[in-house]
């Protein structure tokens, strides 16, 4: 599938150098793709892989080097220049226009005219989503979808434009497998036709099963390109400069299954966008010392369940307790106070990034940090050392929370949470967008404390997280639970075929 | 390893606020040069006679202070508000309450000696100013009705209530003009230098603010606060309850703003009139905003307006220039910094040379200086 020997990559980065201060992000990085290939730039978070790629869609701006399109260089100063050159970028943050419908979001990135022509633009929304095989309302507001469709929008939106290069970043960190099979096979048939695409991931398996060429970026530098059918062991080594250990629950749980859940919830209903219940007679049990796995595609009622278990929601029917306390409509004080620990899935969000790691570790008990009415500095500053030391957190305690990487974002939250020993612990995609390292150090820690006796309920869309930790699983589909199976028996088609609605009825 | 080193260091934004600031004052004098000259006047002298002359003698040192005073509650109202996330743009309306209700107190302690009576008009103001604030903060947590518009038209129905007193029940019975009786001589704020109009509410304004400043950057209400401000649904995650830090922030500030009413009728007027603020609450606006939200910003450009008016004033009688001049540079100067506040604030958010955004990689952005505490 390769280009023709002898002709111009279709795009080809010379010596991209980019520092932010004393940063080096990117150290003279050489790049190319040519037609019909996906290329695939490998590498942990912070490796630059995104700023590389910034850089040729023109949201960044190199310090040094040039940018070429089939053999000639052009001058790329934003994102219109690359559109104009044929590249397309479908940036980990969305650039989505929340108050409009699907169709009116896709119909924006290619009007023309005055006139908008909106029945024409759902047309095309309806068509573009069933040419590429994926599933989105068109009708549906952008506000209303959660994260992991808005996702799909955006890789409708930019397949939708006529670029010869696409670029994705990260594109399937929110899809499931059959969602990312569909991408796949949409990516290869338009392969066929001699686009190329750049697909940047962190994920070893994707990589090899779309890739013809493999590129790796450590810590700003271009390690090397290898062929995309190179062994998962030697892509790590290459990645992380060390080999990949596997992080998965001990065999023989230590569960005893017949103990009575701590985790209650009952007939659980919780109001959606569009007058729908998104969550809808839900039950369920976590008992002390097991992990309870939700899997489900995005947008089927795990946001609102595990915003109700946060405290941020009241859901309209049902009931939630811990032991032998009702929390139905808790608020996070009261949560906090029954020793739930919550991280969901926005992180940035459940913290106060303009203020200090040191704060936000405490935030939850200000109270405690309290020395003769005013705050206690030396207390929290100790108390912030001992958490950064304990969680690996690699950060001063004076940082604003903003500043840091993803995975140390994800550590101080996990710090604040498990510093304080829950006994319930509700976690909502714990390690999207880590990288190998941190995500291997939030599940031993999350196995820690399965070990430690709490009742754990982990929501993912990753089912290789999902088998590797949960003892049990269930799969959300359309705000109800669908199946529910121990992990030992769970079996991988069988999950995908539920997770996409096409299960046996509950 | 290096990776700690990356992680723990990201590029200072090239605009430090006062740098900001003070580029802004620069371009401001340069825009209000064209109005200058129309005028007839040197620009340059002009900006002498504005910014430098007032500090030139005593008298008109001493007036620039008396310019700060009711700014100085106001910008602090203002900037209390905003820090908390709350648009509080009705400071006008709660200093003119507050100065209703030291004209009532003022009028009726006749008898009564000082320390009794301006603790009690001290109190009457806040408290009035404080509940002028309520029915907007209340619709805004009950109800999510935006308090930007709720505040800002309580302002002129607090203008209509002082007009409806000064020509209804308490217009003057002695010379008939729509002004109230004057106070008690006992609910006067004593001058503090003698044959000067500076006097005890200057000294009131300043307490407020570093006690503000205290409260916020010191205690652990105040920490919460900031937090309700920088991220409102972090801060309801972490269990803080957003409405009465809300509430609480909007209580104060009114509070604040109805002691800027206070000090005006017992310190400048010792009557309530019409007339008696020239758009203090919106001026708090501009203050809390060259201020950058902080108390020390505050002082520093409620000083710096302070400086302006009183030589504005000067430069209209020696330049023979309109002192209007001086409210058109304060309105440039407000534009021009919050455009460059907006553009700092845009460069950074704007991906382009900005670095991805911070939190999904090592690289990031240049830091916007919120939360800076003075």
């Amino acid at each position: 599938m390769a280009g023709v020997p002898g002709s111009a990559p279709a795009l080809e980065l010379r010596g991209i150098t980019k520092r932010f201060g004393d940063l080096v992000a990117n150290r003279s990085v050489d790049f190319d793709v040519v037609g019909g290939e996906v290329h695939a730039l490998l590498g942990e978070n912070g490796a630059g892989k995104t700023t590389v790629m910034r850089i040729a869609y023109g949201l960044t701006h190199p310090d040094a080097g040039s940018v070429l399109v089939e053999g000639h260089e052009v001058a790329i100063r934003s994102p219109r220049d690359a559109i104009a050159a044929g590249i397309g970028m479908v940036t980990q943050h969305f650039s989505l226009v929340g108050p409009m419908s699907v169709a009116e979001n896709l119909a924006l990135g290619r009007a023309s005219g005055l006139r908008l022509d909106l029945d024409a633009a759902r047309r095309r929304a309806v068509h573009a989503a069933e040419r590429f095989g994926i599933r989105v309302d068109p009708d549906a507001r952008v506000a209303d979808l959660s994260v992991g469709e808005q996702q799909r929008v955006e890789i409708l939106k930019a397949l939708a434009r006529d670029c010869r290069i696409l670029i994705l970043d990260e594109p399937t960190a929110v899809l499931v497998p059959a969602e990312i099979e569909a991408l796949f096979a949409t990516l290869r048939s338009l392969l066929e036709e001699g686009l190329s695409v750049v697909f940047i991931s962190h994920k070893l398996g994707e990589v090899r099963a779309i890739s013809n060429r493999v590129s790796v970026l450590r810590q700003g530098q271009m390690i090397g390109t290898v062929a995309g059918s190179t062994d998962e062991r030697e892509l790590a080594r290459m990645m992380v400069g060390r080999p990949m250990l596997g992080v998965e629950r001990s065999a023989g749980a230590p569960a005893p299954s017949e103990a009575e859940p701590v985790l209650r919830i009952r007939d659980l209903r919780v109001d959606g966008a569009h007058g729908r219940p998104s969550v809808e007679d839900v039950s369920l049990g976590v008992r002390g010392g097991e992990i309870l796995g939700v899997a489900g595609v995005s947008g089927n009622g795990q946001t609102e369940l595990m915003a109700v278990l946060s405290g941020m929601r009241r859901p309209v029917a049902g009931t939630v307790s811990v032991g032998d306390l009702d929390l139905t409509g808790a608020d996070p004080r009261q949560m906090t106070a029954a020793r739930v620990g919550r991280i969901p899935e926005d992180r940035h969000a459940s913290l106060i990034p303009d203020l200090s790691v040191a704060y936000n570790l405490v935030m939850e008990r200000l109270d405690d940090f309290r020395h003769s009415g005013r705050i206690d500095e030396r207390a929290i500053r100790a108390h912030a050392d001992e958490l950064i030391a304990r969680f690996d957190i690699r950060a001063s305690p004076d940082d604003r929370v903003a500043a840091l990487s993803g995975g140390n974002i994800q550590k101080v939250l996990l710090a604040r949470v498990l510093s304080r020993d829950p006994r319930v612990l509700v976690v909502s995609q714990p390690t999207r967008g880590l990288d190998v390292g941190a995500t291997e150090y939030v599940r031993s820690q999350l196995l820690a404390r399965r070990a430690d006796g709490a009742a754990v309920l982990l929501v993912s869309e990753d089912l290789d997280e999902l088998l590797a930790l949960a003892d049990r699983l269930i799969v959300l589909y359309e705000g109800r639970i669908v199946g529910e199976m121990s992990a030992q028996e769970a079996d991988r088609e069988q999950l995908g075929m539920l997770m996409a609605g096409r299960g046996r009825n509950p | 390893m290096r990776l700690s080193s990356i992680s723990t260091r990201y590029p200072v934004s090239p605009w430090s606020t006062p740098a900001l600031v003070l580029f802004a004052i620069a371009i401001t004098f340069v825009i209000t040069a064209g109005p200058i000259l129309l005028a007839g006047a040197n620009p340059i002298a002009a900006y002498a006679e504005f910014v430098v002359i007032p500090l030139t003698s005593q008298f008109t040192l001493l007036e620039v202070l008396v310019s700060a005073t009711p700014i100085l509650f106001t910008g602090a109202a203002v900037a209390i508000a905003f820090r908390a996330g709350y648009w509080n743009i009705g400071a006008e309306g709660q200093l003119l309450l507050g100065a209703i209700a030291a004209a009532g107190v003022g009028t009726t302690v006749g008898d009564l000696p000082g320390i009794v009576a301006l603790p009690a008009m001290l109190l009457g103001g806040a408290i009035a100013g404080a509940a002028w604030a309520l029915l907007p903060a209340l619709l805004r947590v009950r109800f999510g009705i935006d308090e930007v518009v709720t505040t800002l038209l309580l302002n002129p129905v607090a203008l209509l209530l002082v007009n409806g007193l000064l020509h209804g029940p308490w217009r003057d019975p002695v010379t008939g003009f729509p002004e109230s009786p004057r106070i008690a001589a006992s609910a006067e704020f004593p001058a503090l230098i003698d044959r000067s109009r500076l006097h005890l509410g200057f000294v009131i304004a300043l307490v407020v603010i570093a006690t503000a400043w205290y409260v916020i950057a010191r205690t652990p209400a105040g920490l919460r606060l900031r937090a309700a401000g920088l991220s409102p649904h972090g801060a309801r995650f972490a269990g803080i309850n957003v409405s009465r830090t809300l509430i609480v922030a909007a209580l104060a500030s009114g509070a604040i703003a109805g002691l800027a009413g206070v000090s005006e009728v017992a310190g400048i007027q010792h009557r309530l009139t019409s007339g008696l603020s020239p758009g203090y609450g919106y001026t708090g606006i501009v203050v809390a905003t060259l201020g950058t939200l902080t108390m020390g910003g505050v002082v520093l450009a409620a000083l710096f307006l302070g400086d302006l008016t009183v030589g504005a004033s000067t430069a209209a009688r020696s330049l023979g220039i309109p002192s209007q001049l001086g409210a058109v540079v304060q309105g440039v100067l407000l534009l021009t910094v919050v455009a460059l506040l907006t553009l700092r604030r845009g460069n950074s958010s704007r991906p382009v040379d900005a670095g991805p955004p911070a939190g999904e990689s090592a690289e990031h952005e240049p830091a916007p200086t919120e939360g800076a505490v003075t």
